[in-house]
């Protein structure tokens, strides 16, 4: 399978300000992205996601190290790299002034998008990301959830086989983050490669083929959702759930190796009570998380909160 | 890529222009505002108003061109939408022409409604049409190129008109728009030749008189100079300002 991202060593060090030590975001990092998959890239907010995404698109010069895009490579070859990648940041940043349609066009003629394809490939987009109606709508009068999916048409606009989604669903409502998963999910479909940064344990789970853990600027982790679950608890867990006093139930968990024997441990805890439920659970990223870097799944979004 | 940054420019300049430029008060204040300066000095001082048409030239283009020019870029800093050029296939050198660019045509295309205002009431005769064309082409690349360096060196929209403001306003007075740079004191003299709307009135002067002399193209040599220098500034500044 080719790589579309190949990067060894990535350093970024901000160096020293207003009184601020230097700060080392990313450090040394080492992953290939493999083409057609979506990449993950999970941590809490400071991680060195964004200081990643930025140096291999070409707006910030890493420290150290070296990265190839799409086989080329990020020192040398950033004009091309550029000219093939489709980017969306963290804020919708399109421009209030012109219309939904007009952006769309805008980034196309920025791509040199051939002047007979800008007008159907535009509706295309808008009808895709179902904003057909808002297609003479400046970009102001746009929704939130509106703007997110105008702004990863435009990232689209010149087809690119690479696409690098910054928190893409970030502060959006239940529905609009989970049209956009559709539409997130729909792209792999088609073969477009996608790198994706999230702090959503969920989104990371749902989305991506393989998923890295970044914290304080080093990968902790790198694999397959599966693989990390595998690597996160090997013991099954068995939930049993019983009646109890006054018409409450109460929830009784034992792990083991042996499911059969671990499902016979519970149930004799349960001391002849009536038995509601069982389940077998299997561990979350978020056990995952938890495990690989000790700190809590709240973490994540109670610092995303504070930004 | 030399294809990419022409095609980046042109467009990025037509942008601007339909998305900040061509908006009813820009274009009534870009005329409006030269005018009632140099209203208020005829009323004050009256005399041959012929005399004060390369004046009101030059703050036509300097006002046009800068006044936009010194906001946009810090704006689509601020907000964000900046960044899209940076990651578009266009060098920051092309990206920047590109906002000059605009600028410049919202600039000329004000400053030709001003042309053509005054040619009617003082008429034509006797004018450098080349060195006019030069002059007014030369002195909106030196303004927008000012105010693309105010608008990189500044973090917020408010400290880019204060900036600008610093800059033009003092030049006003100094680049013998109201008063001949001969009659003021040698210091202030001194002080004028390093302002390059100073070379603007005095290359506009020659062209509408008919004069072509070594000093008139002294002048636009000298508005190249500033707008080289300024131009590499402000690339400099942006390209600091990206890391």
């Amino acid at each position: 399978m080719t790589e579309s991202v190949h990067v060894t060593g990535l350093t970024k060090i901000y160096p020293a300000a207003k009184g601020r030590p230097p700060l080392r975001a990313v450090d040394e990092i080492e992953f290939t992205v493999q083409e057609g998959e979506v990449f993950g890239f999970l941590g809490p907010n400071g991680a060195g996601k964004t200081s990643t995404i930025r140096m291999l698109t070409g707006l910030s010069r890493p420290t150290a190290g070296k990265a190839q895009v799409l086989g080329l490579d990020l020192a040398s070859d950033l004009p091309r790299i550029k000219k093939r990648i489709g980017v969306v940041p963290e804020a919708s940043n399109l421009y209030d002034e012109l219309t939904a349609f007009d952006n769309l066009v805008f980034s196309m003629q920025l791509y040199g998008v051939p002047r007979a394809e800008r007008q159907p490939r535009a509706e295309e987009l808008l009808r895709r990301f179902r904003l057909s109606e808002k297609r003479d709508t400046p970009f102001a009068k746009l929704s939130r959830g509106m703007k997110r999916a105008l702004t990863i048409a435009a990232a689209l606009a010149h087809r690119p086989p690479l696409v690098f989604l910054d928190e893409p669903t970030t502060g959006l409502d239940v529905m609009s983050a989970r049209a956009l998963r559709g539409m997130i999910a729909s792209l792999r479909d088609e073969g477009v490669t996608i790198f994706l940064t999230t702090h959503y344990l969920e989104e990371a789970e749902r989305l991506c083929d393989r998923v890295a853990i970044i914290v304080r600027g080093r990968i902790v982790a790198l694999d397959t959702v599966d693989g990390l679950k595998a690597q996160a608890s090997g013991r099954p867990t068995v939930e049993v759930t019983v009646a109890g006093e006054e018409g409450r139930t109460e929830t009784l968990r034992s792990a083991g190796d042996d499911v059969e024997a671990t499902l016979r441990q519970a149930l004799a805890q349960a001391g002849g009570r009536r038995v509601l439920a069982v389940n077998t659970l299997r561990p979350t990223l978020e056990d995952v998380f938890v495990r690989l870097t000790g700190l809590s799944a709240e973490v994540m979004l109670v610092e995303k909160g504070k930004k | 890529m030399l294809c990419d940054d022409l095609r980046g420019m042109f467009y990025i300049a037509l942008k601007d222009l339909k998305a900040y430029y061509f908006k009813a008060p820009n274009i009534s204040w870009g005329i409006l505002f030269p005018f009632a300066f140099i209203l208020a000095f005829a009323i004050r001082n009256p005399g041959d108003l012929r005399l004060l048409v390369p004046g009101l030239l030059a703050l036509t283009v300097l006002f046009g061109t800068s006044s936009m020019e010194a906001i946009v870029i810090v704006f689509e800093r601020r907000i964000g939408s900046l960044e899209r050029l940076f990651l578009a296939p266009v060098r920051l050198p092309a990206l920047l022409a590109g906002k000059l660019l605009g600028g410049m045509a919202f600039g000329l295309t004000v400053t030709l409604v001003v042309l053509v205002i005054s040619l009617a009431a003082f008429g034509a005769g006797g004018t450098n049409w080349l060195l006019l064309v030069l002059a007014l082409l030369l002195s909106a690349t030196a303004f927008s190129a000012m105010g693309a360096f105010v608008s990189v060196a500044v973090k917020e929209v408010f400290e880019a008109q204060t900036l600008a403001n610093f800059i033009r306003f003092p030049m006003m007075f100094l680049g013998g728009v109201f008063v001949p740079l001969a009659s003021m004191p040698g210091w202030l003299q001194i002080l004028a030749r390093f302002l390059p709307l100073t070379y603007s009135v005095e290359a506009l002067r020659a062209a509408l008189s008919g004069g072509a002399g070594r000093m008139a193209w002294l002048d636009l040599g000298a508005l190249a100079a500033f707008s080289v220098v300024l131009f590499w500034l402000a690339v400099h500044t942006l390209a600091r300002r990206m890391e």
